[in-house]
C-alpha cells in the first residue's frame, strides 16, 4: 500500500459518491414506488460491474480506481439498512421482504454474472 | 455545491474503508473487515440522520455530505455481493450464507440500535 493506492481509491470514492448522489436523487424522489429504486438501481449496478471488474484480469490500478473506490462508494449498504428500517417502522411489511429479497437476491446473481462476464471477456 | 460536498466526504470515506480493509484480518477467508465497516456504518447513518444531524442547525448540505457522502461512501454493496460470490465459488456455502445472513440481520439490529439509543424515539415506541 503506497500513496499512489489511497489516492487512487479516493479519486473513485469522489466520483462515485457524486454518481450514487445523482442517481438517486433523482430516482427516489421520482418513483411512484414505495421501494427505494434509486438505492436498488444503484447497489445492482455496482455489483455487477464490479463483479465484471473482479472477474477480468486487470491492473491493480483499475481495481482500485473503479473497483474499491469507485464502485465501493457507488454501492451502498447504511443507506440501505436506514430505508429497510424506515419500510419496517412504517408497517410496510410486503414492501420490506421485497427490497431485502431482490436486493440480495439479484444482488449477487448480478455479481456472480458480472464475474463470468468478466473472466470470459477479460 | 451539494455535488462537490458529497464527492470530498465520498473520497474519505472510500479511503477509511479501504485503510480497514487492507489492515483488519486480511488472511481470513471470512469478509470481516467489509463486514465490521457495513455494521458500524449501518448504526452511524441512523444515529447521525435522527440525532446528530438534526440537533445542529447545520445546512443540508453539509448533513448530506456527511451521511450521503462520507457514511455512504464508507459502507458498500457491493464488495458484500462480490465477497459472497467468492466464498461459494471457494465451497464455503455455509460461511457464504452466514455472511448474507450476519449482513441483513446485523446490519438491521445495528441501524435500529441507531433509532433506540434517541431517548424520545424509545419511550413513544
Amino acid at each position: 500500500m503506497t500513496m499512489i493506492h489511497i489516492f487512487l481509491v479516493g479519486i473513485g470514492g469522489f466520483l462515485g459518491a457524486i454518481a450514487r448522489y445523482s442517481v438517486t436523487k433523482h430516482l427516489n424522489s421520482k418513483s411512484p414506488l414505495i421501494i427505494p429504486i434509486g438505492t436498488l438501481t444503484v447497489n445492482l449496478l455496482g455489483a455487477f460491474l464490479l463483479g465484471i471488474i473482479t472477474g477480468a484480469s486487470v491492473n491493480r490500478v483499475i481495481v482500485l480506481l473503479f473497483g474499491t473506490g469507485f464502485m465501493g462508494a457507488f454501492t451502498t449498504f447504511s443507506t440501505l439498512k436506514l430505508e429497510m428500517i424506515q419500510l419496517y417502522r412504517n408497517k410496510q411489511k410486503k414492501e420490506f421482504t421485497l427490497y431485502t429479497i431482490i436486493t440480495y437476491g439479484f444482488g449477487i446473481i448480478l455479481a456472480y454474472f458480472g464475474y463470468l462476464i468478466g473472466s470470459i471477456l477479460f | 455545491m451539494v455535488y462537490f460536498l458529497v464527492g470530498v466526504a465520498g473520497t474519505f470515506g472510500a479511503i477509511l474503508r479501504y485503510l480497514i480493509g487492507v489492515s483488519l484480518l486480511t488472511n481470513s477467508l471470512f469478509p470481516y473487515a467489509t463486514l465490521s465497516i457495513n455494521l458500524i456504518g449501518s448504526f452511524l447513518l441512523t444515529w447521525l440522520t435522527t440525532r446528530l444531524l438534526k440537533k445542529t442547525s447545520w445546512p443540508s448540505h453539509i448533513t448530506t455530505a456527511i451521511g450521503t457522502g462520507f457514511v455512504g461512501s464508507f459502507t458498500t454493496f457491493s464488495t458484500l455481493s462480490v465477497e459472497t460470490v467468492k466464498l461459494f465459488q471457494n465451497g464455503a456455502i455455509l460461511l457464504g450464507l452466514l455472511y448474507v445472513f450476519v449482513s441483513i440481520v446485523g446490519g438491521l439490529l445495528m441501524s435500529r440500535l441507531g433509532f433506540n439509543i434517541v431517548g424520545e424515539e424509545v419511550q413513544k415506541s
